[in-house]
């Protein structure tokens, strides 16, 4: 299921003195089976397009194509479940969603919305609960007792739970320490090529685009300013240093050697393809 | 949603207004309110809308806004004004049927209950508008200053006010992201009937409460850990200034109660 944007524009409050244009013309596309990620300072409209990926918010003008539905400025707000339950959106700090009593019941509350039996629900619940690294003896503990990290887990198991085909995270991993991060994006990365799930990832962490996506869109003031692989956009690092963007360690690391005088065939963008390319270079030198 | 309210909202400014004390204000605007009833006849109320005009005026604000005040009360206006209109007996009876009668007094009260309640909600919109939402709860825990040997907590609730002012916004936010995340999981606000919208609401007070409870903790220790302890031995760091111009105001508005004594009935 493709998602695609033409020309769309978003401003909060239309026609009002505190009216707030925040998307400018918006050209996209997260094809299907496609890990994409969304880059760019805080402020230039990254969440705001995310809501626009299961019709949550709907454009002022421009349309988002999400499967064969077609969202205009005009579409009732109707009829749009079949959407959300497709595009599952994992929300910053999705542990705030949490209300059920049990573990068990939160998570299968997305799922009952969307039709699905109570029984075949909370297997639903039990198996996503796996999914996201917690063993079923959560299942019957009530949400507000667990850790920060765990809350974490179950909110996202609960999008899981909807079986979504495109699966949105809104910086997952804020908040969490390296470890718990790392077997987070792990699991997604896991879902992506298992379950071919298309992703879709809005991050300020370049580290993760570059191990993780396969796509990348660099936003900025509400506009699209560069597109394309990660090996492509990671190599003007320049041009990412001076909009204060980054690129990842290893980039940048690599960028350091060849102002040293060093020279790649092209920049590496995760520590591996470093070590490799270090490892040739040496081998080079060693040979001479 | 929540965001078209103008009511209790502030917009930065630089304006005669803007800069007025508080305390000012906000007795301007009460008093106002008080002296509204005093007007009885056509002069009286052109007077005061004249007058109230002047202030929005001063303000430089956009007088869109203060119509867009109105806005959300206007079906309750209207709605007594229309009892007014129907039910008020005197003077010429141009029409009736049943109880319902159009009478010239009926008229009359009907066009001065719209008038009063417009200028009402110009007024206490003007005073919002222009008073950042602080300076405001500065200027109630001067004025209810007074009540203190009566034992009331003054500091109290003073701080409560601005703790739940400044937390206001955050909330909407807040309330914002949990329906956006409910929804995303399929629940729909405000569809099916009653019982069923009520109970989608679940979803979005429980987890709206049990991050108030947080936040509350959040910030009771913050404020423990600054070395807070209560209203006693405090300094201040806002200072309200009281000028010229402030005992201007004062001094227009007695001025307004003369005139309007005399002109009224």
């Amino acid at each position: 299921m493709d998602i695609r944007f033409e020309k769309v524009n978003f401003t909060y409050q239309p026609n009002s003195p505190f009216e707030q244009r925040v998307l400018h013309d918006i050209d996209l596309i997260v094809q299907e089976g496609c890990y994409t990620a969304l880059v760019g300072h805080t402020g230039s409209g990254k969440s705001t397009l995310v809501q626009h990926l299961n019709a949550l918010l709907k454009p002022t003008t421009g349309t988002v194509q999400i499967g064969g539905r077609t969202i205009t400025p005009e579409t009732s707000n109707k009829n749009l479940k079949p959407i959300r339950q497709k595009v599952g959106i994992v929300f910053q700090f999705p542990e705030s969603q949490l209300f059920e009593e049990t573990v068990a019941r939160d998570i299968a509350f997305g799922p009952q919305n969307f039709g699905v039996s109570e029984e075949d629900a909370a297997k639903l619940a039990a198996k996503t609960l796996q999914m996201v690294g917690l063993d079923e003896s959560y299942l019957e503990r009530s949400p507000f007792d667990l850790s920060g990290g765990q809350m974490r887990r179950v909110a996202i198991a609960g999008v899981l739970a909807m079986e979504p085909e495109v699966l949105v995270l809104d910086e997952p991993t804020a908040g969490l320490d390296p470890q718990g991060r790392k077997e987070m994006m792990e699991m997604f990365a896991r879902l992506h090529k298992e379950n071919n799930i298309t992703i879709v990832l809005v991050t300020h962490l370049m580290d993760d685009v570059a191990d993780y996506a396969d796509f990348v869109y660099v936003l900025e003031k509400g506009t699209v300013v560069k597109q394309g692989k990660p090996q492509d956009v990671f190599q003007e690092v320049e041009w990412l240093q001076a909009k204060q963007l980054g690129v990842p360690t290893a980039t940048a690391f690599a960028q350091k050697l060849v102002d040293k005088g060093f020279e790649f065939n092209r920049l590496p963008l995760t520590s591996n393809e470093l070590a490799e390319m270090l490892v040739e270079l040496g081998g080079l030198a060693h040979d001479e | 949603m929540m965001n078209k309210l103008i009511l209790g909202r502030y917009l930065p400014g630089d304006s005669l207004i803007h800069r007025l004390d508080p305390r000012a204000k906000l007795v301007a605007s009460f008093y106002f309110i008080a002296i509204i009833f005093l007007a009885n006849n056509l002069w009286s109320y052109l007077f005061l809308g004249a007058f109230t005009l002047f202030c929005l005026w001063l303000s430089k604000i956009d007088f869109g806004f203060f119509l867009r005040g109105v806005k959300p009360l206007i079906w309750l206006i209207l709605f007594t004004v229309a009892l007014q209109i129907f039910f008020t007996s005197g003077g010429d009876v141009y029409w009736k049927w049943s109880v319902f009668q159009l009478t010239e007094f009926g008229l009359k009260n009907g066009i001065f209950i719209f008038c009063r309640f417009v200028l009402i909600i110009f007024m206490s919109t003007l005073l919002t508008l222009t008073t950042p939402p602080l300076a405001l709860s500065d200027a109630i825990e001067y004025l209810l200053r007074p009540l203190k040997p009566l034992k009331v907590p003054v500091h109290e609730i003073s701080l409560m006010l601005s703790i739940a002012l400044r937390f206001v916004p955050t909330l909407m936010d807040e309330t914002e992201k949990i329906m956006n995340a409910q929804r995303a999981r399929g629940v729909d606000f405000g569809e099916g009937n009653l019982i069923q919208k009520m109970k989608a609401v679940i979803p979005l007070l429980i987890p709206l409460f049990v991050s108030s409870f947080n936040r509350a903790d959040d910030l009771a220790t913050a404020m423990e850990a600054r070395g807070y302890q209560g209203g006693d031995g405090r300094t201040k760091y806002r200072i309200l200034h009281w000028s010229k111009k402030d005992t201007i105001v004062i001094l227009t508005f007695a001025v307004l109660t003369a005139v309007l004594m005399y002109i009224r009935n």
